[in-house]
């Protein structure tokens, strides 16, 4: 009895889990979908330790059980509600590798459960399951500490995509060495480390700009953990979880992926990483570029003055916490008269949406951020374009040196306007780590500080207007 | 090719649910607009901390003499619980910015 029950909550949480992640997808819904969700896992979790039955009855030591759940709740509800929106990407990422290590660590206990003599699925099922959570803790655990700069520098040994190859296959290999039969701890906790080693190796080389897409693909990584779960415990919510986090997940990262016009071996193995920052090193700032330095006060002027101004926010908002400020300068354009729009490139920010979400938090008007084919033809049409904290996706050499490591990543047209005034920390390059030729254009102003300063002395420019 | 077959037929609910998760999950990211993304995979990290249930199986199964299984099944029970309670309160921050616009 007890276990049918069971079966109809795992039933309805399968089903809360399909129509939240639909929701989530609607702007209007995304909160309800989100809570539908995480009604129908609170259901599930209080469900299973009351009326699972296992080979040995019901479950024990549930006061261990409630005492853990109680201490992850209270130490995942402060982190989520103290991080700062800008520290968002790494706070997902942080929770996935949790996710992963649980994935994990009920593979390393179920390990001391199977013998020669079990079943070769379940054998399969511990194994898979404990490489692909390693592998899942340990990545999102250094993409972690690389947005979160603990780790800055995108390491690459020698030879390094040789030696992940090599690893990949070693772990194939001991996957499929164990599921044959032959299992001994030497072999098993050899494939635990070399897991965990590999989703070191595997984000380390990756750079700051990739890391969205490489903390989308370890989630649908610890979906699949998940859903091996499922397949050890015959356990339907699991599985049907865990297959939906994974294929939603992969899919979202194609999808990140094609938004930068490369592919996913492109970002994971290639291009970026080495080649092009070791050229940027060596050659140096172009002298020749022709760079006009401005000044808070004349931005102010032009802008008070334009009938059309649109700004391009990039992760240097974020960093720089400047997105209220932002909004301040925009109210008081508009109050002027000027029209004001924010283009948002579908990968600004860390995450796709981050800078939406980030000017959203300081009430920017939703129907104000355009997002980049529809602003794209607009440029053209304004006065001044402000470009603060962002660099490699408004680089024209995306649209015309085939050299370039980003050539035929969609870019915002900004060059198209009459003035561009970029607001910069210095020349360095962005995460890209090449050069950007806009800087040296004859449209091209350069408004060297930091983003919230330089915005606030705008700000106050304008107020004296 | 017999034994495809009956694996195929004697795992057949399984093959039912992967293959339909599967295409769930494809059709309902499909058509999100961009600005949704990161909620959405905040969302979806949060659903795959069902791996808590696990956890909580293997805790619950665990007698209570074998000391290693305890600690990392009360470890798994906390890292799980993180990932859920984690990813959803996130999520529901995220998507609390877009609703109070204007």
């Amino acid at each position: 009895m007890e276990n049918n029950i069971l079966q109809i909550i795992y039933l309805l949480a399968s089903v809360s889990f399909i129509i939240g992640l639909k929701m989530l997808s609607s702007p209007k819904t995304a909160r309800q979908g989100n809570f539908l969700a995480a009604a129908g896992m609170g259901l599930a979790v209080i469900a299973t330790i009351f009326l699972y039955q296992g080979h040995e009855g019901p479950l024990g030591n549930k006061i261990w059980i409630f005492l853990g759940i109680a201490i992850g709740s209270l130490l995942g509800t402060l982190s989520a509600k103290r991080v700062k929106m800008t520290a968002m990407p790494q706070m997902v990422s942080l929770f996935n590798g949790m996710g992963g290590a649980c994935a994990a660590a009920i593979s390393l206990i179920e390990f001391g459960h199977i013998d020669a003599s079990s079943p070769t699925g379940m054998v399969f099922v511990v194994v898979a399951g404990l490489v692909i959570g390693s592998i899942s803790f340990s990545g999102s655990i250094v993409a972690y500490a690389k947005l979160q700069e603990i780790m800055k520098s995108t390491k690459k040994l020698p030879a390094h995509n040789i030696l992940t190859s090599g690893m990949l296959i070693g772990i194939t290999g001991l996957t499929t060495w164990m599921t044959m039969g032959h299992i001994e701890p030497g072999t098993f906790y050899l494939l635990f480390g070399l897991s965990l080693a590999y989703g070191i190796l595997f984000v380390i080389p990756i750079g700051g700009a990739d890391m969205p897409v490489v903390i989308s693909l370890l989630n649908s990584f610890t979906g699949v953990a998940a859903a091996f779960g499922g397949f050890l415990y015959d356990n339907q919510v699991m599985q049907t979880g865990g297959i939906l986090v994974g294929s939603a997940g992969t899919l979202l990262t194609v999808l990140m992926c094609s938004a930068m016009n490369r592919s996913l071996t492109n970002v994971l193995f290639g291009a970026f990483g080495s080649g092009s920052s070791a050229t940027a090193g060596a050659g140096g700032p172009k002298s020749e570029m022709n760079i006009k330095p401005t000044t808070a006060s004349d931005v102010a002027l032009i802008m008070h003055y334009a009938k059309k101004v649109i700004i391009v926010p990039g992760y240097g908002l974020a960093v720089a916490q400047a997105q209220h400020v932002i909004h301040e300068m925009e109210t008081l354009l508009e109050a002027n008269g000027v029209s004001v729009k924010y283009a948002i490139h579908p990968v600004a920010g860390r995450m796709p949406g981050h800078m939406n979400v980030l000017l959203a938090e300081s009430n920017v008007a939703y129907d104000k951020l355009v997002e980049m084919e529809e602003i794209n033809e607009e440029f053209a049409m304004a006065d001044v374009v402000y470009v603060v904290g962002a660099n490699d996706v408004v680089n024209p050499a995306a649209r015309h040196d085939p050299s370039s490591p980003i050539f035929g990543m969609p870019i915002l047209n900004v060059d198209k306007a009459k003035t561009v005034v970029v607001s910069k920390r210095s020349m360095a390059a962005g995460y890209a780590g090449i050069e950007n030729e806009l800087f040296g254009y004859p449209n091209c102003l350069m408004l060297f500080g930091d983003a919230k300063k330089t915005l606030t002395e705008v700000v106050s420019e304008l107020k004296a207007l | 090719m017999e034994q495809a077959i009956n694996f195929l037929s004697n795992h057949r609910d399984i093959i039912y649910i992967l293959i339909l998760s599967v295409i769930v999950g494809v059709e309902v990211i499909g058509k999100v607009p961009s600005a949704l993304h990161t909620p959405l995979m905040s969302g979806a990290n949060a659903i795959h901390g069902v791996v808590i249930i696990g956890a909580i199986i293997v805790m619950g199964q665990a007698s209570p003499d074998n000391i290693p299984a305890l600690i990392i099944g009360f470890l798994a029970v906390i890292l799980g619980t993180l990932n859920v309670v984690g990813g959803f309160v996130v999520t529901d921050r995220m998507l609390e910015m877009f609703r109070k616009k204007k």
